[in-house]
């Protein structure tokens, strides 16, 4: 089993070289003069005043927590999509129920407005 | 071939503790949630290793996805992002001092287990080559639907509840919503805060000066 989980993981090494190896490549060859002017912003807008960092609203915590349940269903329903085969109809109506009670919150969550972006 | 796995084990096993050191060391919060996550998928890649794939993908599914964009969230629900002038205790005797009693507990929970239970590992019953009778994927799916088919619904019962209540509780309707105008809304207004509708304000008192503050969906409707 774990062979074919080999070549997951040779994309991933790939994946990780591809990118690093010219960005580390480059910190090796390019020139490092600094000054005032080449470090400015320039084209880009004007100088940013604060911090980059502000406090959010509670509310978008919703957000996550309404991805935070279907990231639940979805835990649940990847086994039944496994087996989905060897169940039949039976099977498929058993999800179909367990998709609609989750389907009502999700349409409670809309009628509600509360995925409606502030 | 063991050995290949033992060394896929190692840098794992490297990728999780460097992970999960740089959690603790890490002065910016936000850094150390990320941290946390490259941990958590560690973990994951450990689970498949074991040759626990669903465990693994529950792994990444719940906690890379969904425990970390939580505390992503309360990272940036937080006020103070960078921990100045975040009071903690600092320094001294007294840091010392907690260690060695959290070590202390810890040690006494632990040492007589670890003397007191038999460490006799069974050897592994089946020799190398016969296909182990795991407990698949499919197989949980199929329990889903058949054996555990009500617990299967009480969980939706549940998430679904989970959502109605966070609604409930983190929800606040909006009774005066606000939103950016359109350029045609905005050059209404601008007309009409140029010229002021006339008001019946009795003399001597000067006319209420117009809002400037973003209107109200009704009155830009007008």
């Amino acid at each position: 089993m774990l062979a074919n989980y080999a070549f997951i993981a040779i994309f991933f090494v790939a994946a990780v070289t591809f990118p690093l190896a010219p960005l580390v490549l480059a910190f090796f060859l390019r020139p490092k003069r600094p000054t005032p002017i080449k470090q400015s912003t320039y084209e880009c807008g004007l100088e940013a005043i604060g911090d980059l960092r502000v406090q959010f609203k509670v509310q978008y915590y919703l957000y996550a927590l309404a991805f935070v349940i279907f990231d639940i269903e979805v835990v649940f329903l990847y086994p039944w999509a496994v087996a989905f085969n060897q169940l039949g109809l039976y099977g498929f109506t058993a999800a179909a129920v367990f998709l609609i009670i989750l389907t009502a919150g999700l349409i409670y969550e809309w009628r509600k407005g509360a995925l409606e972006w502030v | 071939m063991a050995t290949v796995i033992q060394i896929i084990f190692g840098l794992i096993a490297a990728l999780i503790v460097g992970a999960a050191v740089m959690v603790v060391t890490v002065r910016n919060v936000i850094h150390a949630a990320l941290w946390l996550i490259a941990c958590f998928f560690g973990v994951g890649a450990l689970y498949l290793l074991l040759e626990a794939e669903f465990l693994a993908v529950v792994q990444v599914l719940v906690y890379v996805g969904a425990i970390s964009i939580l505390i992503l969230f309360a990272i940036m629900l937080t006020r103070q992002v960078t921990g100045e002038g975040v009071r903690q205790l600092v320094g001294g005797w007294r840091l010392w001092l907690t260690a060695a009693i959290s070590a202390l507990l810890f040690a006494v929970a632990i040492v007589p287990t670890v003397i007191s239970h038999s460490w006799n590992v069974p050897a592994p019953p089946a020799p190398p080559g016969t296909p182990e009778p795991l407990a698949g994927v499919a197989e949980l799916g199929r329990a889903f639907v058949y054996e555990f088919l009500l617990q299967f619904q009480v969980a939706g019962v549940l998430l679904t509840v989970a959502l109605i209540g966070a609604i409930v509780i983190a929800f606040e309707e909006r009774a005066r919503r606000r939103r950016v105008l359109t350029l045609a809304e905005e050059h209404e207004l601008r007309k009409r805060l140029a010229h002021p509708p006339p008001v019946e304000a009795p003399a001597g008192e000067p006319a209420p000066a117009p809002r400037a503050t973003p209107i109200s969906e009704g009155e830009v409707q007008q």
